[in-house]
C-alpha cells in the first residue's frame, strides 16, 4: 500500500519521463508544468519548429586535467545520467541533438582550474539543439561551468554524472542578449557520498526556462542548488528544481535568490522534494526569495515538500518574496546616504551571501558587476 | 554652531481606524552646547519624536515646524537631515543583509563628507573608534547589525556618531537594555562627541540612570505627546524618587 502511495506521489511531482516523442503532447498551457509558461514565447520549441544546426557553436576551454571529446549523437555516454525527458522540450532536444560534448574528471584528479564550456548563440531565427555530459569520476574535484551567451533559440540536455565520493561544481550562466530563448534540462544522479554544488545564474534572454534535477544512486551524497536571477522588463526567468531523495542519509540544500523590475517581469521558482519510503536520516531545506525593485512585476514561488518516510532529520522550506525593506532604507538614508546609494546597497547586500556561497572565484566580481549593470538599467533611472 | 528649533509638532501616523495623533504641540529649542533630556513613560511619544525629527515616512506631519539654523528641515528627505547635520541613535538599529559594516561607514562618511575619506587615515579612524567603545574591529567585517546584541547594536550607534560627527545628536533610548559597563562606556562616546564642538544632544531615555554620566542642561518630561514639564536636572531627581505618576495623571 505504502508502496503505491509513494508512486501517486512520485508522479504528482514530477511526471513520468519517456523518449519517446508521442509521449509528450504539444502543452497547451493548462499542465501544471506549463501553466506559468508563455508558450507563446517559446519560438516552437514546444511544438514542432525544426531544428538547424549552426546557430550555436560550443566552445570549451577546459582545465588540463579534465578530458573533453565531442562525440556523435549516438555515443554510449547520452543517458548515462538517467536522465528522461519529462516535457516535449526536452524530449525533442533529445531526438535532435547530433552531436554531444562529453566532459569527463578522471578519477582522483583535483582539477586545476575551472572547465568552461561556451555555447555562443549567433541568431534565434532558428532552433538549435544541444547535449552535455559531464562525468566527474571516483573522488574527483572540479568546476565546470556553461556558459549560455549571443542570441539563440536553444533546448538542451544537460546530464551530470557524480560517481562515488566526487565533489563537482556545476555552474550554468544564463549570460543570453535580450532576445535569447532557452530551455535547458539539466539532471544529475549523485553517488555514494558525493558532492555536487549546481549553480544557475539567470540574467539575460527573453525567456529562459531552466530545469534542474537531482537524484541519487548512493547513500551519504548531498546536493546544494544555488540560483540566482535579476528580471527585467518583460522578461520570464522560470526555474524548476527537483530533487529526489532516493537514497538515504542525502541532504539537499536549495537557496535561489531573485530580483525583478520593469513592466512585466516575471519569474517563476518551482522548488520540489521528494523524500522516499527508502530515504531515512535525510536533510533537505530549500529556500527562495524574491526581491521586487518596481511595480508590474509578478514572482510565482511554489516550494513542495513532499515526505514518504518519517525517520528524517530534518526538512523544511522557506519563500519570500518582498519590496525593498523600509527600515533598511531609512537607516541607510538616516546616514546621509542618498536613496539610490542606499538602494544598490540594499540589492547588493541581497545577493552577497549568495554570490559568496557559489564560491567560484572568477565568477564572484562577474557576478557582482552584473547585478550594478542590471540595476543602473531601471532602479536607479526610477527615481 | 547649531540651533535646532522645534515649534508646535503635531505628528499622526496611520492605523487602521485612521490617521492617529501621536505628538500634540511639541515645543523645544536646543542651542549651541546644550544637552537637553527628553524623559517620559513607554508609549508618550518620544520615539515618534526622534523619528519625526529625522524624517521617518511613517509619520506625518500634519502642523508645526522643526528648524536647524533657521533652516526647514520638515522640507528635507531623510538623507539630505543627515547631510544638514543631523544624527538619529536608534532605538532599534536595523539590521541590514549582506552590507558590511566597513562599506557602510564608509559609504555614510562619504556621503556626509561630500567625498571619500583618505583611505589609510580612515581605517585607523574606524578602528580606533570602534575600540573606545570595546567594540572588537572584527566587526567590521560584519553585516550592519546583522547578530549583533542589544548592547553592540547601542555601541555600534556611537561608532557612527562619532565618526559621523553631526551638529545635533538625537539618542532615543541608547541607555535602554545595556548593562552598568555599555552605559559607562556609552556614556563617554556621547561626552567625547559633546567635547567635539559645540553640539546640541536630544538624549531621549526612560530611566534617570544615564542622567549620572552625562549631564543635561535641561530636562522634559514628556507625556502623551507633549511637553508636560521643564527643569534643570533637579527634575530627573524628581522622577527619580517619584516616577512619572504626578505627570500622568494631570495629563489625563
Ligand atoms: N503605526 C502605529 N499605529 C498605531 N499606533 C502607533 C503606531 N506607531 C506608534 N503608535 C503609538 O504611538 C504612541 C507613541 O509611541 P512611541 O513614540 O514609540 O512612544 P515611546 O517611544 O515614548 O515609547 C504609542 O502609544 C504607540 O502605540
Ligand atoms: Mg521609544
Amino acid at each position: 500500500m505504502g508502496q503505491e502511495v509513494s508512486l501517486d506521489v512520485s508522479s504528482h511531482l514530477h511526471p513520468a519521463g519517456s523518449f519517446d516523442l508521442a509521449d509528450h503532447p504539444v502543452p497547451t498551457g493548462m499542465e501544471e508544468i506549463w501553466r506559468f509558461t508563455p508558450l507563446k514565447r517559446l519560438r516552437g520549441l514546444h511544438d514542432s519548429a525544426p531544428f538547424v544546426d549552426g546557430a550555436v557553436a560550443v566552445k570549451v576551454e577546459a582545465s588540463p586535467d579534465v578530458v573533453v571529446e565531442h562525440l556523435a549523437a549516438d555515443a554510449a555516454v547520452r543517458g548515462i545520467s538517467g536522465l528522461v525527458p519529462t516535457d516535449r522540450i526536452s524530449a525533442r532536444a533529445w531526438d535532435a541533438a547530433t552531436g554531444v560534448t562529453v566532459v569527463r574528471i578522471p578519477t582522483e584528479v583535483v582539477a586545476a582550474g575551472p572547465t568552461v564550456v561556451r555555447h555562443i548563440g549567433s541568431g534565434s531565427d532558428t532552433a538549435s539543439a544541444a547535449h552535455t555530459v559531464i562525468v566527474a569520476e571516483k573522488f574527483s574535484r572540479a568546476t565546470v561551468v556553461l556558459d549560455f551567451e549571443g542570441s539563440a533559440t536553444l533546448a538542451d540536455n544537460v546530464e551530470i554524472l557524480l560517481d562515488d565520493g566526487a565533489e563537482l561544481t556545476v555552474v550554468s550562466l544564463q549570460d543570453w542578449a535580450d532576445d535569447a530563448v532557452h530551455q535547458s534540462t539539466q539532471h544529475a544522479r549523485v553517488g555514494r557520498d558525493a558532492t555536487l554544488k549546481h549553480v544557475s545564474v539567470s540574467f539575460g534572454g527573453d525567456l529562459v526556462r531552466h530545469d534542474a534535477t537531482a537524484e541519487f544512486s548512493g547513500p551519504g551524497g548531498s546536493v546544494e542548488m544555488l540560483g540566482m536571477y535579476f528580471a527585467d522588463e518583460g522578461q520570464h526567468i522560470e526555474h524548476r528544481l527537483f530533487v529526489d531523495h532516493t537514497a538515504p542519509r542525502t541532504k539537499s540544500n536549495v537557496v535561489y535568490k531573485g530580483a525583478l523590475q520593469g513592466q512585466g517581469a516575471h519569474t517563476v521558482w518551482i522548488g520540489n522534494v521528494l523524500i522516499r519510503k527508502i530515504a531515512e536520516g535525510i536533510e533537505t531545506y530549500e529556500e527562495n526569495r524574491n526581491l521586487v525593485l518596481t511595480d508590474g512585476c509578478r514572482a510565482d514561488s511554489v516550494p513542495n515538500l513532499e515526505i514518504e518516510t518519517g525517520e528524517i532529520e530534518g526538512a523544511g522550506h522557506a519563500s519570500a518574496t518582498g519590496r525593498f525593506d523600509d527600515e533598511q532604507l531609512f537607516y541607510l538614508r538616516s546616514r546621509g546616504i542618498e536613496e539610490f546609494e542606499a538602494r544598490r546597497l540594499v540589492v547588493h547586500g541581497f545577493f552577497h551571501d549568495l554570490i559568496r556561497r557559489i564560491g567560484v572565484e572568477s565568477l564572484e566580481s562577474k557576478l557582482a558587476e552584473t547585478v550594478e549593470a542590471e540595476l543602473s538599467k531601471n532602479v536607479l533611472k526610477a527615481l | 554652531m547649531a540651533t535646532l528649533e522645534i515649534k508646535d509638532l503635531h505628528v499622526s501616523v496611520d492605523t487602521e481606524d485612521g490617521p492617529k495623533e501621536i505628538l500634540k504641540g511639541v515645543n523645544l529649542t536646543i542651542r549651541d552646547g546644550e544637552t537637553h533630556a527628553i524623559m517620559g513613560p513607554n508609549g508618550s511619544g518620544k520615539s515618534t519624536l526622534a523619528y519625526s525629527i529625522a524624517g521617518h515616512p511613517k509619520y506625518h506631519v500634519t502642523s508645526g515646524s522643526v528648524t536647524l539654523d533657521g533652516i526647514d528641515v520638515l522640507a528635507m528627505t531623510v538623507d539630505e537631515r543627515a547631510r544638514a547635520g543631523l544624527f538619529l541613535a536608534m532605538q532599534y538599529p536595523v539590521e541590514v543583509p549582506g552590507v558590511s559594516v566597513t562599506n557602510f561607514l564608509r559609504t555614510a562618511k562619504t556621503a556626509i563628507d561630500g567625498e571619500a575619506p583618505k583611505l589609510r587615515t580612515w581605517v585607523k579612524e574606524v578602528n580606533a573608534a570602534m575600540d573606545r567603545v570595546k567594540m572588537d574591529t572584527a566587526f567590521a567585517t560584519r553585516n550592519v547589525n546583522e547578530g549583533f546584541s542589544g548592547g553592540e547594536k547601542k555601541r555600534h550607534e556611537i561608532v557612527q556618531l562619532e565618526l559621523l560627527d553631526p551638529k545635533v545628536a538625537v539618542l532615543d533610548e541608547t541607555d535602554s537594555g545595556l548593562d552598568i559597563d555599555a552605559l559607562k562606556i556609552v556614556s563617554e562616546g556621547v561626552n567625547r562627541f559633546k567635547q567635539n564642538g559645540d553640539k546640541g544632544v536630544l538624549l531621549i531615555t526612560h530611566y534617570t540612570r544615564i542622567l549620572r554620566y552625562i549631564t543635561p542642561d535641561f530636562v522634559h518630561v514628556f507625556v502623551n505627546g507633549q511637553v508636560a514639564e521643564e527643569g534643570g536636572p533637579e527634575l530627573a531627581d524628581e522622577l527619580e524618587a517619584n516616577g512619572y505618576d504626578r505627570f500622568v495623571s494631570a495629563a489625563v
